[in-house]
């Protein structure tokens, strides 16, 4: 049924829809409709869930790691703090092998405190074992939500459904929300593939050695390996389900393109409105929209972009003393690549600064103009005077 | 000789890796010989994660879930948690926390939990320092121990943070501490906690290292006897966090008990006094608290 609902409702829906049997949370803005409304639900029993109301992100995420290692399917979101606080036991997930799926919307970490929009909080988790998918609308974040679950059950691996704040979490757009009946036939019951039983016991997570610990990294590498592939598949029936296509990434326009953004989440939208009215005036723009971060869609980055001109990557984040997270990733991936393009890094809209068509056009002048990148990173919209009072 | 009334059922097999003389691995023993059936233990990282054995062995016949180290009361609650949507009432959640993982790292955790009111037998194995680390102090190394980083004139000038009083501030319905030299005291303590289904449950056990304490193996046990003798560890209950049962009386000069071990040994008489008084006042609060007292 098409409802309007924000980018937190489209997470709670899917996760009522998805059956989940534990819950653990913590509050923190902007993430907290999605956990006020799971709230609900268990309150009036439209879902069958425990919710437990833990006193911080880190149990949060250990509750459902103890749920999970009970044999049931979790749920947990969070935000920024509450991610950098949960770090340990984001290795933790992974490394027990568990299916959890959290919803962890973007906000910047402080100081100075700031509520807004920032990738930094969910790409420095990127070598915690983690899949992390990035949405765009408030139905890719429903329809990611269920696949979540399906992804992380089939490898074992947890999976981060990463909104943006507010202009997502806290947006109201048309959501088609499914019934119940084509999501279970989508999302069966969890069935996990080892559980705490009395009737079977066995020590979970001990400590291990040196002559078995490295297996059991290379497993969680390989496993994450075959996400593309499960992705693939798990995609396909969700087509045939719900009639929506979903993608590791998408290209837009990118067949004749001379300049092609690459970004990820809410920006993808203020591009592809950019990339029409580029078209509009004539002009080669396309775009790469990254959804799966983790694994790193590295073959279909490299067909997309090798022998095209030039790229310009759009990060709402920063890795202080290299640059913009997916511009990194993108480079490496691209290292390898046949005729691999000019990789241009700009660092845009952190902190919730906006980041509109006109930025982007912008950001598409000032590629086309330069023989070469500049920098690293380049960074849009500064205010001068206002850097240059803290450099005195 | 004596026999104790006790089960020969088993669930901590040979072969773990504790020390002679390990307190904690006699604490896992008794508490386990009167859990029974239906156990799932939850131990973060301690000296019990190590004693109960290497991937790909374990000593303990039951399944264990090893966790993070400050995460013993959320992880115990998750657990718990899938039990009960799994309809499963029968099985019990036992956190097996050491001194660390209760009194410092873990005590947000376990606190949250508590307040919680989990359905969970959370217990503090004491050992009075990290020991699995190399004898660090915590916030439960009492007054006037050498730790390695309360080294020689330096040992720790503050008290044993009092665990069991906090556990009372959360109004948690059972509360009991015990000691490995007491196992029947022990085993009946645990086997009311296990009775006690649908609420938070925390029990103390004072469980000597020898390792850490500077004292010979085959003392341990004796160590324990004298530390609840000498009301430095005294044996009380606590139901929902007012009504105070006391379960022995000790007599005996704090001197028979910090002699026994080099950790003391730098002690001077002015110190014992100081520590006699320390114990003193502690003792005559929980007296002052327990409203039947029963001498032995």
């Amino acid at each position: 049924m098409r409802q309007v609902a924000e980018g937190s409702q489209a997470v709670s829906e899917a996760v009522r829809l998805a059956k989940v049997q534990v819950i653990a949370a913590y509050p923190i803005t902007p993430q907290t409709h999605i956990v006020e409304a799971l709230s609900d639900f268990c309150a009036k029993g439209t879902l069958n869930a425990r919710f437990i109301c833990v006193e911080s992100e880190h149990s949060a995420m250990a509750a459902i790691i103890g749920a999970a290692s009970g044999g049931v399917r979790t749920f947990t979101a969070t935000s920024s703090h509450g991610l950098a606080y949960m770090h340990e036991l984001l290795h933790w997930a992974s490394g027990a092998r568990l299916p959890l799926v959290i919803a962890e919307v973007n906000r910047a970490l402080g100081p100075g405190w700031n509520i807004w929009l920032d990738q930094t909080d969910s790409l420095s988790q990127r070598d915690t074992g983690w899949i992390q998918m990035y949405c765009e609308d408030s139905q890719d974040v429903l329809d990611s939500t269920l696949m979540a679950y399906r992804l992380a059950e089939s490898v074992n691996l947890p999976v981060m459904v990463v909104l943006d704040a507010f202009f997502l979490s806290h947006t109201y757009e048309p959501v088609d929300v499914p019934d119940q009946g084509p999501v279970d036939r989508f999302l069966p019951p969890f069935l996990p593939r080892f559980q705490l039983d009395p009737a079977n016991p066995g020590a979970f997570n001990q400590f291990v050695a040196p002559h078995a610990y490295m297996e059991m990294r290379y497993n969680i590498q390989t496993a994450m390996e075959k996400v593309p592939e499960n992705y693939a598949r798990i995609a396909e029936e969700f087509e045939i389900i719900f009639g929506r296509q979903h993608t590791p990434a998408e290209a837009v326009q990118c067949g004749d393109a001379e300049i092609i953004f690459v970004t990820a989440g809410t920006t993808v939208s203020t591009c592809r409105q950019a990339v029409n009215r580029l078209r509009s005036k004539g002009e080669k723009a396309g775009l790469l929209k990254l959804k799966l971060f983790r694994p790193f869609p590295v073959d279909f980055v490299r067909q997309i972009l090798s022998g095209k001109q030039k790229v310009a990557v759009v990060d709402r984040n920063c890795s202080f003393g290299a640059s913009g997270i997916f511009a990194q990733e993108l480079k490496a991936a691209l290292y390898q690549a046949e005729s691999p393009p000019q990789v241009y890094g700009y660092i845009a809209g952190l902190g919730g600064r906006d980041v509109t068509p006109e930025t982007i056009e912008d950001i598409y002048w000032q590629t086309k103009k330069a023989d070469r990148p500049r920098t690293e990173n380049m960074w849009v919209g500064l205010d001068q005077e206002t850097v240059e009072s803290w450099q005195r | 000789m004596a026999t104790l009334n006790m089960t020969d059922e088993n669930y901590f097999k040979p072969g773990h890796l504790g020390c002679p003389g390990c307190g904690a691995a006699i604490a896992i023993k008794f508490a386990l010989k009167a859990l029974g059936e239906n156990i799932i233990m939850v131990i973060p990282a301690s000296c019990a994660s190590i004693i109960i054995g290497p991937y790909p062995q374990s000593a303990l016949n039951i399944p264990v879930l090893h966790t993070a180290f400050a995460t013993a009361g959320a992880a115990a609650s998750g657990v718990r948690a899938a039990l009960d949507m799994k309809d499963d009432t029968e099985t019990t959640v036992l956190s097996w926390a050491g001194d660390g993982g209760t009194f410092d790292i873990g005590f947000q955790s376990l606190s949250g939990a508590v307040e919680r009111n989990e359905d969970c037998i959370f217990v503090c194995y004491d050992n009075e320092a990290y020991m699995n680390t190399g004898v660090q102090r915590s916030s439960s190394t009492p007054y006037g121990m050498r730790t390695t980083t309360t080294p020689g004139q330096d040992w720790k000038k503050t008290r044993k943070k009092n665990i069991m009083e906090t556990m009372a501030a959360h109004r948690i319905p059972y509360a009991a501490t015990a000691s490995i030299a007491f196992p029947e005291d022990m085993m009946a303590k645990f086997k009311k906690a296990k009775g006690k289904k649908g609420g938070a449950r925390f029990i103390h056990v004072f469980a000597s290292c020898a390792t850490g304490w500077g004292a010979p193996s085959e003392t341990s046990v004796k160590i324990a006897r004298l530390a609840v003798q000498t009301n430095i560890f005294p044996l009380y209950e606590i139901e929902n966090g007012t009504r105070y049962t006391l379960n022995y009386k000790g007599d005996r000069p704090v001197e028979d008990y910090l002699q026994t071990q080099g950790r003391f040994a730098h002690l001077s008489k002015a110190d014992v006094t100081q520590i006699q008084k320390m114990v003193t006042e502690e003792w005559d609060n929980i007296c002052r608290k327990t409203e039947a007292f029963q001498p032995e």
